[in-house]
C-alpha cells in the first residue's frame, strides 16, 4: 500500500482507494459468484454469496423458489435465524406452530418453517448437520455479560439480540419484530424431565443445510455463540450463505405431499399467491 | 362476596384487590404491579390458559419463552420458574402451583394454524390469537406483539425422537397457580377456546383470576 499524505482530501482518497480488492474471509462477494457453489448451479443463477463473520450478521431478501444454503465452514458456527414475509413482514416465522403442526421439535431434512399465518415460508431440502435448536432463542446482552464479562455490541462479545435489533432498524422494523428464532447448527434435545441438552460441537467442517424459499422472504442471520454454550471463551466461527434462483415447488414435490399438515401449509401459501 | 369459606383464596399472599371470572373462550387483561400476586384458578379442570406478559414501562419488552427456557435449562414451568423477558429480565415468578408442570412451547392456537392441524373446516372457529389481538388492541398491540406464550394447565411432552404434541392435561377442578410480578406488567390471557385437541378436555370452561396485594 502506498503511503499517501492523508492531510488533504486527494491523499485521503488515494489512501481509501488503495484498499480496493482486499479479500478477507468474512465478506460478501458482489456480484455473487461462489466458486464453491453446488454442482449444477449456473454462475448466473447465484444471487447471494456472503461469509458472515464470527459474531456478525446478515439479512437477505429471497424470491419464492430460491435455494438458500447455509454452511458451517469450520464446524463451530451458530446462526440464529429470523424469517419474514418480504412483502408483508408482519407475517413471520412462528417457532411454536412450526414444531406443533409437524408434531416434532427436531428440525431436519423434509421439515417446514411455518409462518404465523399458517403458511410454509421455507422447506429444508437437505441437511447433513447434527441438528438445530427451536427452544433456546437468541443470546442477549445480559446472557453474554454473564458468560463472557460483557455482551456489548461494540465489544468482543456481540450478542444475537443486538444483531437482530440492528437488522430490524435497517429494514424499517423494530424490537417488537424480533420473534422467537431458530438456532442453526447447535442441536438442542429435550430430556425426559424437560431439560435442554445442547451439543455445541465442534462439528466436522463444512456441514450445511439447504432450504427452499416457499414465499418471498427476508432471512436474517446472527452468528453469535449459542446462549447455552458452556465454554468460557466466546467461540464461534464464520458461516457461509449461498443462494441461487430456483423454481417454485411443484404439486408432486415429496416434501409438499409428505404429511397432511405440510400439504395444507403449501396449499395455504399457494392460495396466498393466487391474485 | 359471601362470608363462606372460599377455598380458592387459601394461602393467598395478601388481600384480594381484583377478582374476575373469565368466561369460557374469553380474553382478559389486567395490570399486575411489582410485588402483587396473580392467582389463576382452573375452576372446572383441564382448561388451558394462554398467557402473555408485557412490561408496563416498555411495551417492546415482553415475555420470551425462549429466554425463559434457556435461563432455567428446561422446557417445563414448575414452582420457582421465572418468566423472563426478551431482554432476559425476570417478569414474574411461579411461586406456587398445584399442577406438576405447565407448557411454554406449544404456542397459541390460531384460525390459520387450525387449518393446518385439523383442516380448513376449522378456520371459522374461535382461537387464542384472535383473543390476544383483540385484548391487546386498546394498548396499540398488533400481530407483531404475538410471541410464543405460556399455556397454563396444558401438557406438551417432547419424546426422545422429538415427537411432540398437546396431550391429555394433568390439571383438575380447583387446581391453581400463583405468579408474583417482579416488575409492573400487563398480563394478557386467552381462556383457550380450542375444541379440536385435549388441551381443554374438548370443552372450554371458565377460569378465575385473582390479584392480591
Amino acid at each position: 500500500m502506498p503511503d499517501p499524505d492523508t492531510a488533504r482530501p486527494a491523499g485521503a482518497r488515494d489512501h481509501a482507494r488503495a484498499m480496493a480488492g482486499t479479500r478477507v474471509e468474512a465478506m460478501p462477494t458482489i456480484p455473487a459468484a461462489a466458486g464453491d457453489r453446488p454442482g449444477g448451479v449456473a454462475p448466473e443463477a447465484m444471487v447471494w454469496d456472503e461469509t458472515v463473520a464470527a459474531g456478525g450478521y446478515a439479512a437477505r431478501i429471497l424470491n419464492r423458489g430460491a435455494r438458500l444454503r447455509v454452511v458451517d465452514l469450520h464446524g463451530d458456527a451458530s446462526a440464529s435465524m429470523l424469517v419474514f414475509n418480504a412483502e408483508r413482514p408482519v407475517e413471520r416465522l412462528n417457532v411454536a406452530d412450526t414444531v406443533k403442526v409437524q408434531w416434532n421439535a427436531y428440525l431436519g431434512a423434509g421439515a417446514l418453517l411455518l409462518s404465523d399465518m399458517g403458511r410454509v415460508m421455507l422447506s429444508v431440502l437437505e441437511d447433513d448437520t447434527a441438528g438445530h435448536d427451536a427452544f433456546c432463542g437468541a443470546s442477549n446482552a445480559a446472557s453474554n455479560a454473564r458468560r463472557y464479562g460483557d455482551g456489548f455490541n461494540h465489544g468482543a462479545h456481540p450478542n444475537a439480540r443486538d444483531r437482530f435489533t440492528i437488522v430490524m432498524a435497517k429494514l424499517g422494523l423494530g424490537r417488537k419484530d424480533i420473534h422467537p428464532c431458530i438456532n442453526l447448527f447447535k442441536p438442542v434435545r429435550i430430556a425426559e424431565d424437560g431439560a435442554t441438552l445442547v451439543d455445541v460441537g465442534p462439528f466436522p467442517l463444512g456441514r450445511a443445510l439447504t432450504m427452499r424459499a416457499e414465499m418471498d422472504v427476508i432471512v436474517v442471520l446472527a452468528n453469535c455463540p449459542h446462549v447455552l454454550d458452556p465454554r468460557p471463551a466466546y467461540v464461534v466461527t464464520p458461516v457461509r450463505a449461498l443462494a441461487w434462483r430456483g423454481s417454485v415447488t411443484p404439486e408432486d414435490d415429496p416434501i409438499r405431499t409428505s404429511t397432511p399438515e405440510r400439504l395444507r401449509a403449501f396449499q395455504n401459501t399457494e392460495d396466498y399467491y393466487l391474485r | 362476596m359471601t362470608q363462606m369459606t372460599d377455598s380458592a383464596l387459601e394461602d393467598l399472599p395478601g388481600k384480594v384487590i381484583h377478582d374476575d371470572v373469565v368466561a369460557a373462550r374469553a380474553p382478559w387483561s389486567h395490570v399486575v404491579r411489582r410485588g402483587q400476586t396473580l392467582r389463576i384458578v382452573d375452576l372446572e379442570g383441564n382448561q388451558a390458559v394462554d398467557f402473555l406478559v408485557y412490561s408496563l414501562a416498555d411495551d417492546a419488552e415482553r415475555y420470551s419463552a425462549q429466554d425463559t427456557i434457556a435461563a432455567q435449562g428446561n422446557i417445563f414451568l414448575r414452582p420457582g420458574s421465572v418468566l423472563r423477558s426478551n431482554e432476559g429480565a425476570p417478569m414474574m415468578t411461579l411461586t406456587a402451583t398445584s399442577v406438576a408442570w405447565h407448557d411454554t412451547i406449544g404456542g397459541a392456537c390460531s384460525c390459520e394454524s387450525n387449518t393446518l392441524r385439523y383442516g380448513h373446516h376449522t378456520k371459522a372457529q374461535h382461537a387464542c390469537v384472535d383473543n390476544f389481538l383483540l385484548v391487546g388492541a386498546p394498548y396499540g398491540r398488533t400481530k407483531r406483539d404475538m410471541v410464543s406464550n405460556v399455556n397454563w394447565f396444558m401438557n406438551v411432552p417432547v419424546e426422545a425422537d422429538g415427537a411432540l404434541g398437546i396431550v391429555d392435561g394433568i390439571s383438575a377442578r380447583g387446581k391453581h397457580l400463583d405468579l408474583r410480578a417482579e416488575m409492573d406488567v400487563v398480563v394478557a390471557v386467552s381462556n383457550c377456546p380450542q375444541i379440536n385437541n385435549p388441551c381443554n378436555g374438548f370443552n372450554p370452561t371458565p377460569v378465575r383470576m385473582i390479584i392480591a396485594a
